[in-house]
Protein backbone atom coordinates (compact mmCIF):
# COMPACT_ATOMS: atom_id res chain seq x y z
CA UNK A 1 0.00 0.00 0.00
CA UNK A 2 1.11 3.17 -0.75
CA UNK A 3 0.05 6.83 0.32
CA UNK A 4 0.22 9.37 3.44
CA UNK A 5 -0.55 9.51 6.36
CA UNK A 6 -0.71 12.38 9.12
CA UNK A 7 2.53 12.47 11.95
CA UNK A 8 2.64 15.55 14.56
CA UNK A 9 -0.02 17.28 11.79
CA UNK A 10 2.77 16.63 8.88
CA UNK A 11 1.51 14.63 5.73
CA UNK A 12 3.95 11.51 5.49
CA UNK A 13 4.12 9.21 2.33
CA UNK A 14 5.55 6.13 2.55
CA UNK A 15 6.22 2.78 0.14
CA UNK A 16 4.40 -0.51 0.54
CA UNK A 17 6.10 -2.58 2.85
CA UNK A 18 7.40 0.69 5.25
CA UNK A 19 6.86 1.23 9.10
CA UNK A 20 5.57 4.36 10.55
CA UNK A 21 9.43 4.78 11.81
CA UNK A 22 10.79 3.90 8.71
CA UNK A 23 8.36 6.55 6.44
CA UNK A 24 8.81 9.10 9.40
CA UNK A 25 12.72 8.74 8.72
CA UNK A 26 12.52 8.37 5.21
CA UNK A 27 10.87 11.93 5.37
CA UNK A 28 14.13 13.22 7.87
CA UNK A 29 11.70 12.89 10.50
CA UNK A 30 13.28 11.75 13.53
CA UNK A 31 12.18 8.39 15.70
CA UNK A 32 13.43 7.85 19.59
CA UNK A 33 14.94 4.19 19.04
CA UNK A 34 17.36 1.94 20.65
CA UNK A 35 16.85 -1.70 19.34
CA UNK A 36 15.65 -0.69 16.00
CA UNK A 37 18.96 -0.36 12.92
CA UNK A 38 17.86 0.34 9.34
CA UNK A 39 19.43 -3.31 8.34
CA UNK A 40 17.58 -5.55 10.58
CA UNK A 41 14.30 -6.67 11.10
CA UNK A 42 12.29 -4.57 13.51
CA UNK A 43 11.83 -5.91 16.98
CA UNK A 44 9.86 -3.64 18.88
CA UNK A 45 11.52 -4.23 22.73
CA UNK A 46 12.96 -1.16 23.92
CA UNK A 47 9.59 1.00 23.27
CA UNK A 48 11.54 4.27 22.71
CA UNK A 49 10.02 4.82 19.41
CA UNK A 50 6.08 4.33 20.56
CA UNK A 51 3.81 6.85 19.41
CA UNK A 52 -0.21 7.35 19.60
CA UNK A 53 -1.55 5.78 16.10
CA UNK A 54 -4.58 6.37 15.72
CA UNK A 55 -5.16 7.41 19.24
CA UNK A 56 -3.82 3.78 20.61
CA UNK A 57 -0.24 3.41 22.01
CA UNK A 58 2.09 1.43 19.28
CA UNK A 59 6.05 0.94 18.31
CA UNK A 60 6.47 2.71 15.44
CA UNK A 61 9.32 0.49 14.05
CA UNK A 62 6.49 -2.74 14.01
CA UNK A 63 3.43 -0.95 12.53
CA UNK A 64 2.68 -0.97 9.23
CA UNK A 65 1.97 2.18 7.37
CA UNK A 66 -1.91 2.69 6.26
CA UNK A 67 -3.07 5.65 4.15
CA UNK A 68 -4.84 7.89 6.80
CA UNK A 69 -3.33 6.78 9.62
CA UNK A 70 -3.05 9.50 12.52
CA UNK A 71 -0.32 9.63 14.27
CA UNK A 72 1.48 11.52 17.03
CA UNK A 73 4.98 11.39 18.60
CA UNK A 74 6.52 14.60 19.61
CA UNK A 75 4.12 15.04 22.56
CA UNK A 76 4.84 15.94 25.89
CA UNK A 77 2.71 12.85 27.02
CA UNK A 78 4.77 10.47 24.76
CA UNK A 79 7.85 12.49 25.36
CA UNK A 80 7.49 12.13 28.72
CA UNK A 81 7.22 8.09 28.93
CA UNK A 82 10.25 7.98 26.42
CA UNK A 83 12.29 9.84 28.87
CA UNK A 84 10.90 7.18 32.05
CA UNK A 85 12.08 4.53 29.96
CA UNK A 86 15.72 6.17 29.36
CA UNK A 87 15.62 6.77 33.29
CA UNK A 88 14.56 3.28 33.95
CA UNK A 89 17.80 1.37 31.84
CA UNK A 90 20.10 4.38 33.24
CA UNK A 91 19.67 3.08 36.63
CA UNK A 92 18.94 -0.51 35.44
CA UNK A 93 23.01 -1.09 34.50
CA UNK A 94 26.10 0.99 35.54
CA UNK A 95 26.31 3.97 32.86
CA UNK A 96 29.22 5.75 33.85
CA UNK A 97 29.18 8.64 31.14
CA UNK A 98 32.42 9.85 31.83
CA UNK A 99 34.26 6.74 31.98
CA UNK A 100 32.91 5.10 29.00
CA UNK A 101 34.77 4.89 25.37
CA UNK A 102 31.26 4.89 23.52
CA UNK A 103 30.16 8.00 25.43
CA UNK A 104 30.02 10.94 22.44
CA UNK A 105 28.75 8.08 20.07
CA UNK A 106 26.02 6.45 22.36
CA UNK A 107 22.57 6.23 21.52
CA UNK A 108 21.20 5.52 25.36
CA UNK A 109 22.80 9.00 25.92
CA UNK A 110 21.87 11.15 22.98
CA UNK A 111 18.27 9.95 23.82
CA UNK A 112 19.04 11.06 27.03
CA UNK A 113 20.09 14.75 26.22
CA UNK A 114 17.73 15.14 23.20
CA UNK A 115 14.39 14.31 25.47
CA UNK A 116 16.15 16.52 28.45
CA UNK A 117 16.83 13.76 31.05
CA UNK A 118 18.22 15.47 33.84
CA UNK A 119 18.45 12.23 36.36
CA UNK A 120 18.09 8.85 36.68
CA UNK A 121 15.10 9.64 39.01
CA UNK A 122 14.87 5.73 40.08
CA UNK A 123 17.11 4.50 42.79
CA UNK A 124 19.81 2.84 40.97
CA UNK A 125 20.10 -1.25 41.12
CA UNK A 126 24.44 -0.84 40.84
CA UNK A 127 24.07 -4.54 39.74
CA UNK A 128 27.69 -6.74 39.71
CA UNK A 129 28.40 -7.37 36.03
CA UNK A 130 32.30 -8.28 35.94
CA UNK A 131 33.81 -7.72 32.29
CA UNK A 132 34.96 -9.93 29.27
CA UNK A 133 38.47 -9.10 28.49
CA UNK A 134 39.19 -12.84 27.43
CA UNK A 135 39.26 -12.32 23.44
CA UNK A 136 42.54 -10.63 22.28
CA UNK A 137 40.49 -7.90 19.99
CA UNK A 138 37.22 -6.85 21.89
CA UNK A 139 35.73 -6.11 25.08
CA UNK A 140 32.70 -6.80 26.56
CA UNK A 141 31.52 -4.48 29.05
CA UNK A 142 28.30 -5.83 30.89
CA UNK A 143 27.50 -3.37 32.68
CA UNK A 144 26.04 -0.92 29.49
CA UNK A 145 23.99 -3.38 28.08
CA UNK A 146 20.46 -2.40 27.60
CA UNK A 147 19.38 -5.76 26.29
CA UNK A 148 18.46 -4.50 22.72
CA UNK A 149 19.56 -7.60 21.18
CA UNK A 150 21.14 -6.05 18.20
CA UNK A 151 24.42 -8.34 18.66
CA UNK A 152 22.34 -11.20 19.08
CA UNK A 153 20.65 -10.43 15.68
CA UNK A 154 23.49 -9.44 14.06
CA UNK A 155 25.80 -12.39 15.18
CA UNK A 156 22.88 -15.49 14.26
CA UNK A 157 21.51 -13.62 11.09
CA UNK A 158 24.66 -11.81 9.13
CA UNK A 159 27.44 -13.44 10.77
CA UNK A 160 26.11 -17.26 11.25
CA UNK A 161 27.60 -17.35 14.55
CA UNK A 162 25.40 -17.10 17.12
CA UNK A 163 27.90 -15.95 19.56
CA UNK A 164 25.27 -13.87 22.21
CA UNK A 165 22.34 -15.03 23.19
CA UNK A 166 19.99 -13.54 26.40
CA UNK A 167 19.72 -15.81 29.41
CA UNK A 168 17.34 -15.39 32.79
CA UNK A 169 13.95 -13.99 32.84
CA UNK A 170 12.62 -10.56 33.88
CA UNK A 171 15.04 -8.94 36.49
CA UNK A 172 17.75 -11.41 36.03
CA UNK A 173 17.33 -11.18 32.15
CA UNK A 174 21.09 -10.64 30.87
CA UNK A 175 23.07 -10.87 27.68
CA UNK A 176 25.45 -14.41 27.50
CA UNK A 177 28.41 -15.66 25.50
CA UNK A 178 27.42 -18.80 23.80
CA UNK A 179 30.53 -20.93 25.01
CA UNK A 180 30.54 -23.35 27.34
CA UNK A 181 33.56 -21.46 29.10
CA UNK A 182 31.02 -18.08 28.84
CA UNK A 183 33.96 -16.16 27.46
CA UNK A 184 34.42 -14.29 24.41
CA UNK A 185 37.74 -15.80 23.75
CA UNK A 186 35.95 -19.35 22.92
CA UNK A 187 34.02 -18.42 20.62
CA UNK A 188 34.62 -17.54 16.87
CA UNK A 189 33.97 -14.28 17.18
CA UNK A 190 36.07 -11.71 15.42
CA UNK A 191 36.58 -7.83 15.34
CA UNK A 192 35.18 -7.63 11.50
CA UNK A 193 31.81 -9.24 12.08
CA UNK A 194 29.13 -7.04 11.89
CA UNK A 195 27.76 -7.90 15.66
CA UNK A 196 31.07 -5.80 16.69
CA UNK A 197 29.64 -2.86 15.43
CA UNK A 198 25.60 -2.56 16.12
CA UNK A 199 25.76 -2.27 19.82
CA UNK A 200 24.12 1.20 20.07
CA UNK A 201 25.68 1.65 23.73
CA UNK A 202 29.21 0.60 25.23
CA UNK A 203 29.25 -2.84 25.31
CA UNK A 204 31.17 -4.67 22.86
CA UNK A 205 34.31 -2.45 21.77
CA UNK A 206 37.25 -2.77 20.16
CA UNK A 207 40.17 -2.96 22.40
CA UNK A 208 43.51 -0.29 22.10
CA UNK A 209 40.61 2.17 20.86
CA UNK A 210 39.00 4.29 23.01
CA UNK A 211 38.30 7.87 23.16
CA UNK A 212 40.00 8.11 19.63
CA UNK A 213 37.57 10.75 18.52
CA UNK A 214 37.85 13.85 20.84
CA UNK A 215 35.75 15.73 22.90
CA UNK A 216 33.64 18.33 20.33
CA UNK A 217 33.94 16.10 17.71
CA UNK A 218 32.21 12.74 18.04
CA UNK A 219 29.09 11.91 16.88
CA UNK A 220 26.56 13.74 18.76
CA UNK A 221 28.67 16.31 20.00
CA UNK A 222 28.49 17.58 16.35
CA UNK A 223 24.44 17.71 16.42
CA UNK A 224 21.98 16.44 18.70
CA UNK A 225 20.32 12.91 17.50
CA UNK A 226 16.91 14.47 16.99
CA UNK A 227 18.64 16.60 14.09
CA UNK A 228 20.30 13.27 12.09
CA UNK A 229 17.64 11.37 10.90
CA UNK A 230 19.38 10.81 7.94
CA UNK A 231 22.05 8.26 9.89
CA UNK A 232 18.97 5.43 10.07
CA UNK A 233 16.70 5.99 7.08
CA UNK A 234 15.81 2.74 5.44
CA UNK A 235 18.15 0.89 3.60
CA UNK A 236 17.74 -1.34 0.74
CA UNK A 237 16.73 -4.98 2.68
CA UNK A 238 19.61 -6.95 1.99
CA UNK A 239 20.09 -8.21 5.40
CA UNK A 240 16.59 -8.21 6.30
CA UNK A 241 15.36 -10.33 3.28
CA UNK A 242 17.94 -12.84 3.85
CA UNK A 243 17.23 -13.17 7.37
CA UNK B 1 19.40 41.69 33.89
CA UNK B 2 18.43 43.70 37.13
CA UNK B 3 20.23 43.28 40.29
CA UNK B 4 17.18 41.77 42.66
CA UNK B 5 15.71 44.01 45.59
CA UNK B 6 17.37 41.75 48.01
CA UNK B 7 20.35 39.90 46.89
CA UNK B 8 19.76 35.64 46.32
CA UNK B 9 22.06 33.45 49.78
CA UNK B 10 23.79 31.07 47.96
CA UNK B 11 25.81 28.02 49.75
CA UNK B 12 27.69 24.88 47.95
CA UNK B 13 29.63 22.21 49.19
CA UNK B 14 31.79 19.24 47.60
CA UNK B 15 30.65 15.94 48.89
CA UNK B 16 32.00 12.73 47.36
CA UNK B 17 33.05 14.79 44.67
CA UNK B 18 36.45 15.72 43.07
CA UNK B 19 36.10 20.14 43.69
CA UNK B 20 35.98 19.43 39.47
CA UNK B 21 32.14 20.96 39.70
CA UNK B 22 33.56 24.03 41.84
CA UNK B 23 36.49 24.47 39.20
CA UNK B 24 34.08 24.34 36.34
CA UNK B 25 32.12 26.83 38.79
CA UNK B 26 35.12 29.22 38.19
CA UNK B 27 35.50 28.96 35.13
CA UNK B 28 32.53 31.26 34.82
CA UNK B 29 35.83 34.08 34.82
CA UNK B 30 34.66 37.69 34.55
CA UNK B 31 31.02 36.69 34.97
CA UNK B 32 31.32 36.29 38.81
CA UNK B 33 31.49 39.72 39.07
CA UNK B 34 27.82 40.23 37.74
CA UNK B 35 27.24 36.80 39.88
CA UNK B 36 28.44 38.50 42.98
CA UNK B 37 26.08 41.43 42.19
CA UNK B 38 23.00 39.04 42.23
CA UNK B 39 23.96 37.03 44.86
CA UNK B 40 25.98 36.44 48.23
CA UNK B 41 27.78 33.43 49.47
CA UNK B 42 27.21 31.34 52.38
CA UNK B 43 28.46 28.25 53.09
CA UNK B 44 31.36 27.43 50.34
CA UNK B 45 34.86 26.69 50.00
CA UNK B 46 34.91 29.82 48.49
CA UNK B 47 34.03 31.48 52.08
CA UNK B 48 35.58 28.93 54.32
CA UNK B 49 31.87 29.36 56.28
CA UNK B 50 31.41 25.97 57.98
CA UNK B 51 28.11 25.77 58.42
CA UNK B 52 25.29 27.01 56.52
CA UNK B 53 22.26 29.64 57.70
CA UNK B 54 19.10 29.96 55.93
CA UNK B 55 19.94 30.26 51.87
CA UNK B 56 17.89 30.71 48.41
CA UNK B 57 19.90 28.09 46.60
CA UNK B 58 22.30 25.21 47.95
CA UNK B 59 24.90 23.61 45.08
CA UNK B 60 26.10 20.18 45.87
CA UNK B 61 28.63 18.70 44.03
CA UNK B 62 29.37 14.39 44.60
CA UNK B 63 27.58 11.63 46.23
CA UNK B 64 27.23 10.64 49.28
CA UNK B 65 30.05 8.02 50.44
CA UNK B 66 30.42 8.60 54.69
CA UNK B 67 27.92 9.29 57.33
CA UNK B 68 29.82 13.42 57.06
CA UNK B 69 28.57 13.42 53.57
CA UNK B 70 25.02 12.34 55.09
CA UNK B 71 25.05 15.30 57.59
CA UNK B 72 26.07 18.00 55.36
CA UNK B 73 23.62 17.31 53.06
CA UNK B 74 20.85 17.47 55.52
CA UNK B 75 22.39 20.21 56.61
CA UNK B 76 21.87 22.15 52.98
CA UNK B 77 18.32 20.48 52.79
CA UNK B 78 17.19 21.62 56.26
CA UNK B 79 18.94 25.08 54.94
CA UNK B 80 17.85 25.69 51.11
CA UNK B 81 14.68 26.41 49.18
CA UNK B 82 16.09 25.72 45.85
CA UNK B 83 19.11 22.44 46.14
CA UNK B 84 20.62 21.43 43.33
CA UNK B 85 22.53 18.63 42.20
CA UNK B 86 25.13 19.63 40.51
CA UNK B 87 27.76 17.64 38.29
CA UNK B 88 27.45 13.74 37.91
CA UNK B 89 28.40 12.39 41.20
CA UNK B 90 25.33 14.10 42.51
CA UNK B 91 23.05 12.92 40.06
CA UNK B 92 24.20 8.97 39.89
CA UNK B 93 26.90 8.70 42.06
CA UNK B 94 29.76 9.15 39.33
CA UNK B 95 33.37 7.63 39.82
CA UNK B 96 32.83 6.92 43.48
CA UNK B 97 29.75 4.72 42.64
CA UNK B 98 31.82 2.16 40.80
CA UNK B 99 32.94 0.86 44.02
CA UNK B 100 29.49 -0.08 44.59
CA UNK B 101 29.55 -3.64 43.55
CA UNK B 102 32.42 -4.61 45.86
CA UNK B 103 32.43 -4.86 49.33
CA UNK B 104 33.70 -2.24 51.38
CA UNK B 105 35.67 -4.38 53.81
CA UNK B 106 37.64 -6.23 50.79
CA UNK B 107 38.27 -2.79 49.15
CA UNK B 108 39.77 -1.44 52.75
CA UNK B 109 41.85 -3.87 53.22
CA UNK B 110 43.12 -3.84 49.82
CA UNK B 111 43.72 -0.40 49.93
CA UNK B 112 45.33 0.01 53.24
CA UNK B 113 46.62 -3.54 54.11
CA UNK B 114 47.76 -5.92 51.57
CA UNK B 115 48.15 -3.92 47.92
CA UNK B 116 51.80 -3.89 47.38
CA UNK B 117 54.27 -0.77 48.15
CA UNK B 118 52.81 -0.08 51.47
CA UNK B 119 54.51 0.56 54.47
CA UNK B 120 54.86 -2.81 56.86
CA UNK B 121 52.36 -2.57 59.23
CA UNK B 122 49.68 -0.38 57.29
CA UNK B 123 46.60 -0.59 58.95
CA UNK B 124 42.59 0.29 58.12
CA UNK B 125 42.80 3.80 58.94
CA UNK B 126 40.58 3.88 62.76
CA UNK B 127 40.30 7.51 63.92
CA UNK B 128 37.31 8.85 65.42
CA UNK B 129 37.82 12.19 63.51
CA UNK B 130 37.21 10.52 60.18
CA UNK B 131 33.76 9.89 58.60
CA UNK B 132 32.68 6.03 58.22
CA UNK B 133 32.27 5.33 54.82
CA UNK B 134 28.68 4.27 53.76
CA UNK B 135 28.48 0.76 52.58
CA UNK B 136 27.59 2.36 48.96
CA UNK B 137 28.02 5.44 47.38
CA UNK B 138 24.60 7.23 46.58
CA UNK B 139 23.42 9.60 44.43
CA UNK B 140 22.47 12.70 46.09
CA UNK B 141 18.68 12.06 45.60
CA UNK B 142 18.33 9.11 47.32
CA UNK B 143 19.06 10.72 50.53
CA UNK B 144 17.11 14.26 50.39
CA UNK B 145 14.70 15.90 48.00
CA UNK B 146 16.37 17.34 45.39
CA UNK B 147 14.45 20.10 43.27
CA UNK B 148 17.23 20.60 39.76
CA UNK B 149 19.72 18.42 38.47
CA UNK B 150 22.45 19.35 36.57
CA UNK B 151 24.50 16.52 35.08
CA UNK B 152 27.78 16.70 33.46
CA UNK B 153 31.56 15.51 34.38
CA UNK B 154 31.65 18.39 35.29
CA UNK B 155 28.95 20.10 33.91
CA UNK B 156 30.26 23.31 31.81
CA UNK B 157 31.17 26.72 32.80
CA UNK B 158 28.43 28.11 30.31
CA UNK B 159 25.82 25.34 31.68
CA UNK B 160 26.45 26.27 35.28
CA UNK B 161 26.27 29.63 34.31
CA UNK B 162 23.14 29.54 32.29
CA UNK B 163 21.36 27.15 35.21
CA UNK B 164 22.03 30.07 37.55
CA UNK B 165 20.86 33.63 35.44
CA UNK B 166 17.89 31.15 34.18
CA UNK B 167 17.25 30.14 37.91
CA UNK B 168 18.00 33.55 39.38
CA UNK B 169 15.33 35.26 36.80
CA UNK B 170 12.83 32.92 37.60
CA UNK B 171 12.83 30.91 34.29
CA UNK B 172 12.81 27.11 34.53
CA UNK B 173 16.62 26.29 33.61
CA UNK B 174 16.47 24.52 29.98
CA UNK B 175 19.76 23.10 29.05
CA UNK B 176 20.34 23.00 25.15
CA UNK B 177 22.06 21.17 22.87
CA UNK B 178 26.44 21.29 24.31
CA UNK B 179 25.11 22.27 27.81
CA UNK B 180 23.73 19.43 28.60
CA UNK B 181 26.11 16.32 28.85
CA UNK B 182 26.74 13.67 31.01
CA UNK B 183 30.65 13.10 30.99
Amino acid sequence: MTGTFTLDGREIAFEPGQTVMQAALAAGVFVPHLCYHPEFRPHGSCKLCTMKINGRPATSCTMPAVAGMEVESDTAEINDKRRMLVQMLLVEGNHFCPSCEMSGNCKLQALGYTLGVMTPHFTHFFPDRPVDASHPEMLLDFNRCILCELCIRASAEVDKKNVFALSGRGMKKHLVVNAESGRLADTDFAATDKAAEVCPVGVILKKRRGFAVPIGKRTYDIKPINEQAERFKPVAPTVREKA
Amino acid sequence: MNAPAKKLRVATTSLAGCFGCHMSFLDIDERILKLVELVEFDRSPITDIKHCGPCDLGLVEGGVCNAENVHVLREFRANCKILVAVGACAVNGGLPAQRNHLDLRDILEEVYETEGGLARGSKIPNDPELPLPLDKVHPIHEVVKIDYFLPGCPPPADAIWKFLTDLIAGRTPVMGHGLLHYD
